[in-house]
């Protein structure tokens, strides 16, 4: 079975794959990185991006050797090494930004991503790019108004609370 | 002021730190060694004759454990129905056998014929492609008018027709209903379609089979919002195993909304397996899996009536509704169109006369049963769709109509079985218009106008029974099985806390908002409990999660181990203060006697329960443990008015929510910020279900919506922000917290308000169209208005 290599969250990691192997299955079989989630099998969801080389990308569709040599970052990798949340982790929670918690990894590296390309997006804006990332439980309110607050805008004002 | 601590705080969640560092523990996440996986072979026709299963090809390929076929389980019972309807006649409901794997016939897309265990996934899949299997098509039976036709096909054979039940409620009502409606001023008449839903938790369906042959135990990990009552209906029903030699663990549960509820075959299936080969055997749903596995939900083709005298007063209602079962009955499926809608028909109104007519029908599509609201969404949108059409007959405002029908006085009792305890109807109707800002309506709408769009506000009422439910009561109506809530609360030496609750969160919240009722009650620290649920291996016997339940059921039986707790502390501290326990008072942690400076604090008295050392013994026993179970005396009744106003491209006919506004009343609320995110996702179900979602069928009973490439989702572009209040606030009466439970309201009381908007919309611009059929996607409202 040929072999892959790569760095995920910061240490290097490799192991052996079939040509059919996915990404998402390599991170969660082979690593038992099993925080990214597998919601759909038609790349619509989103609950398996990652990060590969500083893009979000769905890790079902994505072959694990076509990672070979690149830097994945999975939601494991977000917080600080003490545990402490990353700003956007930490803006889910304290706006209620999640409640069953799947498709929550699939939302904070969607989210990372945004914020990393517009640091201060509209509602629009966040709405418009979260729409390869499904959530059934939230309604995506507090979705959207915790990335606005990761952001540094003033959440205060939005509806009634 | 809100509250920074304890009932009534917006506490952060506890649990979202391991889901927000991907050290969540999914079932999926669980891996045990030695496991094998399987892989179903799942009919792609919707009916036919199973002639030939030919397993041998498959049986010789790579990794290949065993293939297991129907006959492998005919000496294993079928999966059970959990409730059981009495028709209008007195005769029980007709109740077909459900195998685990299918024998002599498939009865819809997805039913299981064969299961290939091998090593890994991808053998087990790559057999399954091995197995040949030949199937005679017959006719399918998708449309359940026809599906009752003489001569129609049927799905079961053995049955006398595709007729599960015809039922009456109230029966002795119905000749006066008869007459006041031929007796009417005015009859409003709908016909409608509640459209089939799936509920489409992120987190598909996953089951992992353990057994130990030492101890001749079965473990199962599965994706349950009630993992007690799996062990009961598995254990009993269908493997044949005792409870105390079978566990059933829902470890954290990625969304449920009613699908999670019942009992499936594969759950049946890994945990049979893993004994028959000594092997973990695990199973995780594709997304196209679930598509055509898990049970779908509302189904429901309905003709209303509404009959109003000359003041227009509601007089009469009558209704009949044919509820599709889909092709076998599904844990608690034939409850949802008969106990849980039929009850619910006087809505908020003081009707004094109704009849609900239920015909529920096979068919050859996948099982339906619960999702979201269940049959109160259903119950709902026919009722307030109706009283907005005779508002527009009868050329009177809407919420005036509603309002002076409404009933104000409590309790009441309908006349559809149920008493309402407490509500104020007007109170949830005057919030929501103050958030709309009806008064802006007006300019609005000229901005849509000038923007070439059409504009449109809805407005309608709901109410829901909740709290499920008073076990007498139900097992009256056909439930075989109670619908009573447990909670152990063990208090260790130092202080802290353990509860073990029967209900069980996918989403909810309750390791905090349970929390924060056992430190108020108490007067500690949050922190200092845990709460613990979903493994029957150290959690009583509960009911689990659904019906708004688990505060209201699951949280009282906690308030009242709780109470024993505090009852048995407070004589241990009259003990330790040499007092009588007359005079102990309980107050921030502390324990007290009443008009001095004594006292002790909640450390000392649970430590003393431990290290009896200074201890009544001849009274009491040691240690700080209880147990209670709490059967409710009544259904809870949460009610509000909800508003949508929509802007309608009359270019392309896509509809876009502009604005919603949502006036709940809960009666006490544990943890606003959590009740809040309820309704916030319960709305956009409920919008999801009246502008995208579709569960479609073609005439030969092939499932067109299989994936998120077909079944449109709700999706953040879909939805506004939410105006969301719950200040209303009529406490229960017959529970101890006062709560009513807010899961379902969102997606109850929605649809109803997104259609009459849209509708509004389009007769504002003069056109003659009294309702479209949801969803109202584009090419519905583009149809409609090219032909209205």
């Amino acid at each position: 079975m040929p072999q892959v290599s790569m760095t995920v969250n910061g240490k290097p990691a490799s192991g052996e794959i079939e040509g059919r192997t996915l990404l998402v299955e390599f991170l969660r079989d082979n690593l038992g990185l099993t925080g990214t989630h597998v919601g759909c099998d038609t790349s619509q969801c989103g609950a398996c991006v990652v990060h590969v080389d500083g893009q979000a990308v769905k890790a079902c569709a994505m072959f694990a050797a076509e990672a070979e040599g690149a830097e994945v970052l999975t939601i494991e990798g977000v917080a600080a090494e003490d545990g402490t949340l990353d700003p956007v982790q930490q803006a889910f929670q304290d706006h209620h930004g999640l409640q069953c918690g799947f498709c929550t990894p699939g939302m904070v590296m969607s989210a990372k991503a945004l914020l990393a390309e517009n640091p201060t997006p509209t509602e629009a804006e966040i709405r418009d790019y979260l729409e390869g990332n499904i959530c059934r439980c939230t309604g995506y309110h507090n979705i959207v108004k915790a990335i606005m607050a990761a952001s540094g805008q003033d959440v205060s004002g939005i509806a009634a609370e | 002021m809100p509250k920074d601590a304890g009932i009534g705080a917006s506490s952060k969640r506890r649990e979202d730190i391991r889901f927000l560092t991907g050290t969540g523990n999914y079932t999926d996440d669980i891996n045990i060694r030695g496991q094998a996986y399987v892989h179903f072979l799942r009919s792609d026709v919707a009916h036919g004759k199973l002639t030939s299963v030919d397993t041998s090809a498959a049986q010789g390929m790579p990794g290949v454990l065993r293939v297991f076929t129907g006959d492998d389980f005919a000496d294993v019972g079928g999966l059970p129905c959990g409730w059981q309807v009495t028709d209008r006649h007195g005769q029980p409901m007709q109740e077909p056998a459900h195998p685990v794997l299918a024998r002599g016939k498939v009865r819809h897309v997805g039913d299981p014929i064969a299961a290939v265990v091998a090593e890994t996934r991808e053998q087990a899949r790559d057999a399954a492609e091995a197995i040949e299997v030949e199937i005679e098509d017959l006719p399918a039976v998708v449309d359940m008018k026809a599906a009752l036709a003489d001569g129609a096909t049927k799905v079961h054979d053995d049955l006398t027709s595709n007729l599960c039940y015809d039922w009456g409620f109230v029966e002795e009502n119905r000749e006066a209903v008869d007459e006041a409606i031929k007796s009417a001023a005015h009859v409003t008449t709908l016909e409608l379609v509640n459209n089939r839903l799936v509920a489409n938790p992120m987190e598909p369906r996953v089951a992992v089979g353990d057994f130990n042959r030492a101890t001749g135990d079965s473990t199962l990990y599965t994706t349950s919002q009630n993992p007690h009552v799996i062990r009961l209906l598995m254990g009993a029903f269908v493997l044949g195993i005792p409870e105390h030699k079978l566990r059933v663990v829902a470890p954290d549960v990625g969304g449920g909304f009613g699908s999670k509820i019942y009992h499936y075959a594969e759950e049946a299936f890994c945990t049979f397996a893993a004994k028959a080969l000594n092997r973990p055997v695990k199973w995780t749903s594709t997304r196209s899996e679930a598509f055509m596995s898990d049970a779908h939900g509302r189904d429901h083709v309905t003709k209303i009536e509404l009959a109003l005298d000359a003041d227009n007063n509601f007089t009469a209602l009558r209704t009949e509704t044919y509820a599709n079962m889909g092709a076998y009955l599904s844990t608690f499926a034939p409850s949802i169109p008969t106990w849980l809608h039929g009850t619910l028909m006087a809505g908020n109104y003081k009707t004094p006369l109704i009849y609900v007519n239920v015909k529920a029908v096979f068919t050859n599509t996948v099982p339906v049963d619960a999702y979201r609201g269940a049959g109160r969404p259903e119950a709902t949108f026919q009722l307030e769709r109706v009283i907005d059409k005779a508002a527009r007959e009868l050329g009177v405002d809407p919420i005036e109509l509603r309002r002076q029908n409404f009933v104000t006085e409590f309790p009441y009792a309908t006349p559809v079985a149920v008493e309402y305890d407490t509500g104020d109807y007007n109170a949830t109707m005057d919030k929501l218009l103050e958030m709309v800002d009806l008064s802006g309506f007006e300019a609005r709408l000229a901005e849509s106008k000038k923007n070439g769009k059409l504009r449109g506000l809805g407005v309608n009422c709901y109410i829901e029974a909740c709290g499920i439910a008073p076990s007498n009561l139900v097992g009256q109506l056909g439930a075989r099985a109670g619908l009573y809530e447990s909670a152990t609360v063990r208090v260790n030496a130092t202080g802290g806390i353990t509860v073990m609750t029967g209900s069980h969160s996918h989403g909810q919240g309750h390791e905090t908002s349970f929390a924060q009722v056992i430190a108020d009650m108490i007067g500690i620290d949050e922190s200092m409990v845990e709460v613990e649920h979903g493994d029957t291996a150290n959690t009583p016997m509960g009911m689990g999660t659904y019906g708004s339940r688990s505060l209201a059921v699951g949280g009282s039986a906690m308030v009242r181990a709780t109470e024993k707790i505090i009852s048995k502390a407070r004589k241990i501290a009259a003990h330790l203060l040499e007092a009588s326990e007359a005079d102990i008072e309980l107050k921030d942690g502390q324990f007290s006697v009443a008009g001095t400076d004594k006292s002790v604090a909640w450390g000392d008295v649970t430590l003393a329960a431990y290290v009896p050392h200074n201890y009544p013994l001849e009274d009491l026993e040691p240690g700080l443990e209880e147990t209670a179970f709490y059967d409710p005396a009544n259904f809870t009744y949460p009610a509000g008015a909800y508003a949508c106003e929509v802007e309608v491209d009359p270019e392309t006919g896509k509809v876009t929510i502009d604005r919603f506004a949502a006036a709940d009343d809960f009666g006490n609320v544990v943890n606003p910020m959590i009740v809040e995110g309820q309704v916030h996702g319960g709305l956009a179900q409920g919008i999801g279900q009246a502008l995208l979602e579709n569960c479609a069928y073609d005439e030969d009973g092939q499932l067109l919506s299989a994936s998120y490439m077909d079944y449109a989702m709700p999706r953040a572009d879909d939805v506004p922000f939410y105006q969301v209040d719950h200040s209303c606030q009529t406490p229960c009466t017959h529970n101890p917290l006062g709560v009513k439970g807010c899961g379902e309201a969102g997606a109850i009381g929605s649809p109803p308000a997104v259609v009459n908007a849209v509708v509004d919309a389009l007769q504002r611009d003069g056109r003659d169209i009294t309702h479209i059929d949801m969803p109202l996607t584009p090419s519905r409202v583009w149809t409609a208005m090219s032909q209205g």
